[in-house]
């Protein structure tokens, strides 16, 4: 019994140490610093031209994007499409919108935070970055992304998730995103995430009948890198208007904080219970044979 | 002592005995044409190739996955569904060694044994589902993402793992006939027992707490704050269900193993754990009506999606629940095997409600498994059914020990 026991607490103490220490050091290190890298969309100077998918697909060596006119199918991204430009006819009539979507790059992204392999991870610099050499291929990922950004590789025999990862190897190199490098109209700017969102609030505050007031990613689940401009309300642009003002991670936070306090109280709880039992079991044997318990180690089966 | 001279000088007796079941090689394998066993043979002659063609070609080449869909059957069935009918082993621990209900210690190890071989399983059809399974590992030994409820999942199962083959080992020492060995197998029993119900507690729950990253994608009536606790409880229920049908399916398929000297009130073991199931079925139901309460979108019982739940809750938990209870109190034993049926089969829908059905309700994408996904999952069964029964014939699972085992 004694040793029993105490293996028992040798082996929790050894996995409370891996699950227990390190949630909390490790959360913090996700949310990202508020000045880093944003990109301000514009959809009211966007064109639809399409440059922004060429550039990415070049800079990410994807071959090349689909030759569709983007006002005639609704596509989405996908293993070798990291962005697409999408046509809106409005209700009433009226000119096309066009709105280019890709990953946001949360500041506190679902995705990372559902990894369990940190395969996905918030850069203090801005993108969310994927290691490939991680991946093990789960793709919850995918699950927990509110906006359908991380794609999988179905078609190959070795798959790894591919979303746009905000050419974090150009900002490194002090080059802006491939995209926002070739937009002609402007509907793209890159910068901090700070000064972005000066500049919208700005565009809005001039131009204030031709924006809708609010800047899609703003507070969206926390707060995007990627933020959006627009003079229709942005559900109509498919942007989805239900993924709420909460970071994701905080979700699954109650769950695993209270994952150490299971660790801590169910054990000795058991145990107590098991103690109860077996007195319980020694004084009926006690009372049958009319003999004290026997001294001999019990078998437990 | 003299067993492992013997087994020294003989290993072809040791061959026949241990693995053969005493038979000539010839008698053995003539024995195994049998109906049942054309039937798997014919599964595995379709179900393996099918692995070995998702391997070479991908997962795009056998399953209807796509991109807003990114998990089908093999998360929602072979994992979910089956981590929780595997969770008897734990159930069943806790009752006799915990609570000291050893009457129901005849059914213990074949639920120990469901228990390991389902989370074997379940980590074999995991495999099949992971892009690149061989990578496994990762979350143990190379890359740690502890703000994962994934990662809890990857390290509970493979820490419960090993505790349930330890909790099997006994058996196994008995069957090699290695009692020094038993008697150290033995004496870890209660600590495997704690240590399995809290990684149980946890790792079933965390199953549901998955799904708490999709509160836009998982259907309002099965999305829940408390999805959690709903994944935990109905563990306990399926895995009592779960111990009644596999104790009935036993008698009647290894009859052989039952000594008739042993008695084993069976009959009683089925009633008392149908009354535990029905009073855990009902804690399910009424946690389940306070989530929806809580959710207050009541309004949508009166949807196609609604009606479904309805069906879930009243016709897979609140029906099994009043069954249970009518069965024990009137003491139907057929009643009550065939109600645990029903749960069994109220769980796996929720399992595939949360993971396929009630997901990515309103995409216009609809997931609808390919055959190939089902014969995967039919063979990946099928594989834990002829592990257990290989098991059953060789080891003391329904049959007691050799006379060492009972020396108290």
């Amino acid at each position: 019994m004694n040793l029993t026991r105490r293996t028992f607490f040798k082996v929790a103490g050894v996995t409370g140490a891996g699950l227990v220490a390190t949630p909390n050091e490790a959360r913090a290190a996700t949310v990202a610093a508020p000045g880093g890298a944003a990109m301000l969309v514009d959809t009211t100077r966007c064109a639809g031209c399409r440059a922004c998918e060429a550039a990415c697909a070049e800079a990410n060596d994807l071959g090349p994007p689909a030759e569709v006119s983007s006002l005639e199918i609704r596509r989405s991204t996908d293993q070798r499409t990291f962005t697409v430009v999408n046509a809106y006819q409005p209700p009433d009539g009226g000119d096309a919108r066009f709105i280019k979507t890709q990953c946001n790059h949360c500041v506190d992204p679902s995705c990372a935070s559902a990894c369990l392999v940190k395969a996905l991870e918030k850069t203090a610099a801005g993108p969310v970055v994927y290691h490939p050499d991680r991946c093990m291929g789960c793709r919850y990922c995918m699950v927990a992304c509110p906006f359908d950004a991380p794609k999988y590789e179905y078609d190959r025999a070795i798959p790894y998730v591919r979303k746009c990862e905000f050419c974090a190897d150009r900002q490194a190199r002090g080059e802006a995103p491939a995209c926002a490098s070739v937009c002609p109209t402007g509907a793209l700017q890159f910068g901090t995430r700070a000064e972005l969102l000066e500049e919208a609030r700005t565009r809005i505050y001039q131009n204030p009948d031709t924006y809708v007031h609010d800047i899609y990613g703003e507070h969206e689940v926390g707060g995007t890198s990627w933020l959006y401009l627009a003079d229709v309300p942005f559900d109509r642009l498919g942007l989805p208007d239900d993924v709420g003002t909460r970071r994701y991670p905080e979700l699954t936070w109650p769950f695993l904080s209270a994952v150490p306090l299971v660790l801590t109280l169910w054990p000795p709880f058991l145990m107590g219970l098991y103690a109860f039992t077996r007195t319980r079991e020694q004084s009926e044997a006690s009372m049958h044979e009319g003999a004290a318990p026997a001294e001999t180690e019990t078998h437990h089966d | 002592m003299t067993n492992t001279s013997e087994r020294a000088i003989a290993p072809q007796a040791w061959v026949t005995d241990k693995l053969l079941m005493g038979l000539s090689l010839e008698t053995y394998l003539r024995r195994l044409v049998t109906p049942f066993n054309l039937v798997a043979a014919g599964i595995l002659a379709v179900g393996l190739p099918l692995i070995v063609y998702r391997f070479a070609y991908g997962l795009g080449a056998v399953t209807n996955l796509s991109q807003a869909t990114p998990w089908g059957l093999w998360i929602g069935f072979d994992v979910l569904a089956g981590v929780s009918l595997a969770a008897g082993g734990y159930v069943l621990a806790s009752t006799v060694y915990l609570f000291g209900l050893k009457q129901y210690y005849p059914v213990l190890r074949p639920a120990v044994l469901t228990g390991f071989l389902g989370y074997f399983f379940v980590v074999v059809g995991l495999m099949v589902d992971l892009g690149q399974p061989w990578r496994i590992p990762y979350p143990v030994f190379y890359s740690w993402g502890v703000t994962s409820v994934m990662f809890l999942v990857a390290w509970h199962v493979f820490l419960y793992l090993t505790v349930q083959f330890l909790e099997f080992c006994p058996a196994v020492f008995e069957w090699l006939e290695c009692r020094g060995l038993r008697r150290w197998a033995v004496r870890l029993t209660i600590g495997a027992t704690v240590f399995g119900v809290v990684l149980s507690t946890l790792h079933q729950s965390a199953l549901g707490a998955l799904f708490l990253l999709a509160p836009t994608k998982l259907h309002p009536l099965w999305y829940s704050p408390f999805i959690p606790v709903y994944f935990f409880v109905s563990s306990i229920a399926a895995g009592l269900s779960m111990v009644i049908v596999e104790s009935m399916l036993s008698h009647r398929i290894f009859h052989d193993q039952f000594e008739p000297e042993r008695s084993v009130d069976l009959d009683g073991i089925t009633l008392g754990l149908g009354k535990a199931a029905s009073v855990v079925l009902f804690t399910y139901f009424f946690l389940k009506l306070l989530g929806l309460a809580d959710g207050a979108r009541w309004d949508l019982l009166a949807t196609p999606y609604g009606w479904w739940y309805l069906v879930e809750m009243l016709g897979l938990v609140l029906l099994p629940c009043l069954l249970f209870a009518f069965g024990v109190r009137h003491r139907r034993v057929t009643l009550v095997r065939y109600t645990a049926v029903l749960a069994v089969v109220g769980i796996v829908v929720n399992r595939l409600n949360v993971a396929m059905v009630a997901l990515n309700w309103d995409h216009p994408d609809r997931y609808v498994p390919s055959w190939m996904e089902i014969a995967t999952t039919i063979t990946i069964i099928t594989l834990g059914v002829l592990t257990f029964r290989w098991i059953v014939n060789r080891m003391p699972v329904l049959r007691s020990g050799p006379a060492f085992a009972e020396d108290h």
